[in-house]
């Protein structure tokens, strides 16, 4: 922890490790989308690439930048960072570890609002508004269930499974009410997938992120961190929990709501990104910043692999994300397991 | 206790006697279900057309009785015993009483095993299945036991970790379907959990595993309820623990895997029928399991019954009924019971 003081009474107090992990993700990021802007059917060197996102290069290079390849890495990006800073905020209010919004059920109801259009008909910004409304109601109905006398971690958890598998049920049902032709399109819809994604998807995700972003980050991670001692402790430190769980909850399912509807219910960014922000950091209490930036590079680095890796066949990036989330969780329960703490 | 039923007490003899009662009872309701199955359905049919088209070859409903009816019933019954005494036996075994094959992610390994099966190995059939789903569920199952099997795993850390299973061998699943649409076709119908597609050959396939499971079950009852004092009494009493366990998992994944492999993943069966019976038997399960073994079956039939007549003229999948009904069971019990401490 390093503190900087100033002659007019203001300090700033902040972790060397945490920053440069910071950095270090923003950078590989910045690195991974210079990649992915490069390449393709028409490849461009990093040189031209910069040049032409600095105003210059040819008609047609900056057609292929602006147009083609700059909304879906910037909707990669914010997807990415909006996951991993619900995530992190989950993680640290239900205080565990596997507390994401793929198990508890939010990513679920904002699938099942989506699948409702699938099924019904509709344009593709009816499925993006019925995904946010599902993930919201979701989220409504779950605080509603598990309230009494406020919401406990454990009771969330358990109503959240409770309401995901119900949801996956249905969800399963809805998939089979479709024609074929649209439930192949509600399949890669699920899977979380980049491909085609506009200015119009990065948009209302990017003004949800920028109005709650720095509300979560300056307004409540100090007050998160004293909750992560206990309601009593936090209570006693002069943090209204309750209002405050119920704000973050709100924020959080509204950046998953937003993202789901972007990009589709991405699995794992949001598990895994906080988690290997705070290995790297090494800090306690909840890293938001370092964790956004890692779920930015992640969700790039994945997207820059699901297309690319395979030869002529492109991936969804939900599948590369499943599969990187599905083993580090193996492994997370080996290790809790060993730890005790499971 | 064993041994000493000759001078039990008039009290406990009456006991035995309302339990018996009881059992009779389940039968009969059992009984009331399997012939509303078979008499519900897109052509509903007077119960003297039902015993006609069981009985007399030349009856106009002989082949609707015999091709459709008959063999979705049957798949009905061993498919919910199977999954009723599953959920009853891992419940007692790992003291939890969240413990659901669907919950714990046992019922999704069997199905990411017959998705890679039925996508990269060209198997298309129940009888294909089979093996593979059982495969499945042993992982799972192995697994789920190295994790919640010791001791210190509470209730709701346990569901967490098979939510987290859950979300992993889903998303598999999905991009499984994705990939190939054929698969998609096929599993979409299969993946929410149906007795619709039940024919004479399915049923014949998975009677075998089904019976030897519910042997084994039924065997490792009374070591169980030895096993439940701990194992040190247990083994004063003469059971093995070891042993015990070896064989519970060997039933838990015969009756998952292979009424998984006719059925898809059935969810909340083997959750609330142990529950609804221990309100009736007690902890015994030398009662708990016959009592299981029959009203499993008619909560099944039931729900699969309520879905022919709800969905008309289609048909609601049995899977997405009982994850409808048996939800808010389990929200009731992990919101007013003792579970939901950490």
């Amino acid at each position: 922890m390093t503190v900087i003081r100033t002659s007019f009474g203001l300090s700033l107090r902040f972790r060397p490790r945490a920053l440069g992990v910071g950095a270090a993700a923003a950078l590989l990021a910045a690195g991974f989308g210079l990649v992915a802007l490069g390449s393709g059917d028409y490849p461009m060197g990093p040189a031209d690439v910069l040049r032409t996102l600095t105003g210059g290069g040819t008609l047609a290079e900056q057609f292929i930048v602006y147009d083609l390849r700059l909304p879906r890495l910037v909707t990669a990006l914010l997807v990415g960072a909006a996951l991993a800073l619900a995530g992190t905020v989950f993680q640290s209010l239900v205080r565990n570890p596997l507390g994401s919004p793929d198990i508890l059920g939010f990513t679920q109801g904002a699938s099942t609002g989506a699948l409702v259009v699938v099924v019904l008909g509709g344009s593709s910004l009816a499925l993006a508004g019925a995904a946010v409304a599902g993930g919201l109601g979701t989220g409504l109905l779950i605080y509603a269930l598990a309230w009494r006398r406020g919401v406990h971690g454990y009771r969330l958890i358990l109503v959240g499974i409770g309401v995901a598998a119900i949801l996956t049920g249905v969800n399963g049902y809805l998939l089979t009410r479709a024609p074929l032709m649209d439930a192949a399109r509600a399949v890669l819809w699920l899977t979380g997938s980049l491909d085609g994604r506009g200015w119009a998807n990065a948009g209302p995700l990017l003004a949800v992120l920028v109005v709650l972003a720095p509300l979560v980050l300056v307004g409540c991670a100090p007050a998160l961190r004293m909750m992560e001692l206990g309601d009593d402790a936090a209570s006693a430190l002069g943090v209204p929990v309750r209002r405050l769980r119920l704000a973050l909850l709100a924020a959080a399912v509204l950046l998953v709501s937003f993202a789901a509807a972007a990009a589709g219910p991405v699995s794992f960014v949001a598990l895994v990104a906080p988690h290997v922000a705070k290995r790297l950091t090494r800090a306690p209490g909840p890293n938001l910043l370092p964790s956004m930036a890692v779920g930015a590079a992640l969700l790039v680095g994945a997207d820059l692999l699901a297309q690319r890796a395979f030869a002529g066949h492109q991936l969804p990036v939900g599948v590369v994300t499943g599969v990187i989330g599905g083993g580090y969780l193996v492994w997370l329960l080996a290790m809790e397991r060993r730890a005790g703490r499971l | 206790m064993p041994g000493r039923d000759t001078v039990a007490p008039p009290r406990r003899r009456g006991r035995r006697a309302a339990r018996a009662a009881g059992l009779v009872a389940a039968v009969a309701l059992l009984a009331v279900i399997v012939v509303l199955s078979i008499a519900v359905g897109a052509k509903a049919m007077p119960l003297v057309d039902v015993w006609s088209g069981l009985l007399h070859r030349d009856a106009t409903e002989y082949a609707v009785v015999h091709r459709m009816r008959l063999p979705r019933t049957l798949l009905g019954l061993l498919a919910g015993a199977a999954l009723g005494v599953a959920g009853a036996v891992m419940q007692a075994l790992t003291r939890n009483p969240l413990a659901d094959p669907g919950l714990l992610g046992i019922n999704a390994g069997a199905s990411a095993a017959v998705a890679t099966a039925a996508a990269f190995l060209g198997v298309t059939a129940v009888g294909g299945y089979v093996w593979f789903a059982l495969l499945g569920a042993a992982a799972v199952t192995a697994l789920v036991y190295a994790v919640g099997g010791g001791r210190g795993a509470t209730p709701a850390r346990l569901a967490l970790a098979g939510a987290a299973l859950n979300a992993t061998l889903y998303s598999y699943v999905s991009a499984v379907m994705l990939l190939d649409t054929a698969s998609l076709e096929r599993l979409r119908f299969w993946t929410v959990g149906s007795l619709a597609s039940a024919d004479r050959a399915t049923v014949t396939r998975v009677l075998p595993f089904i019976l030897l499971g519910l042997l084994v079950a039924l065997g490792a009852a009374r070591p169980l309820n030895a096993l439940a004092l701990g194992d040190d009494a247990a083994r004063a009493l003469g059971a093995r623990p070891a042993l015990i366990r070896a064989s519970v998992i060997v039933a838990v994944t015969l009756l998952c895997g292979a009424a998984t492999a006719a059925c898809g993943p059935i969810v909340f069966v083997g959750l609330l029928v142990p529950h609804l019976v221990r309100a009736l038997t007690g902890p015994d399960l030398r009662w708990l399991l016959p009592y299981c073994a029959v009203l499993a079956p008619a909560l099944l039939l039931g729900a699969d019954v309520l879905g022919r007549v709800l969905g008309r003229p289609g048909e609601l999948q049995v899977g997405m009924v009982t994850a409808v009904l048996g939800g808010p069971l389990f929200l009731w019990l992990v919101t007013r019971r003792r579970v939901a401490q950490p």
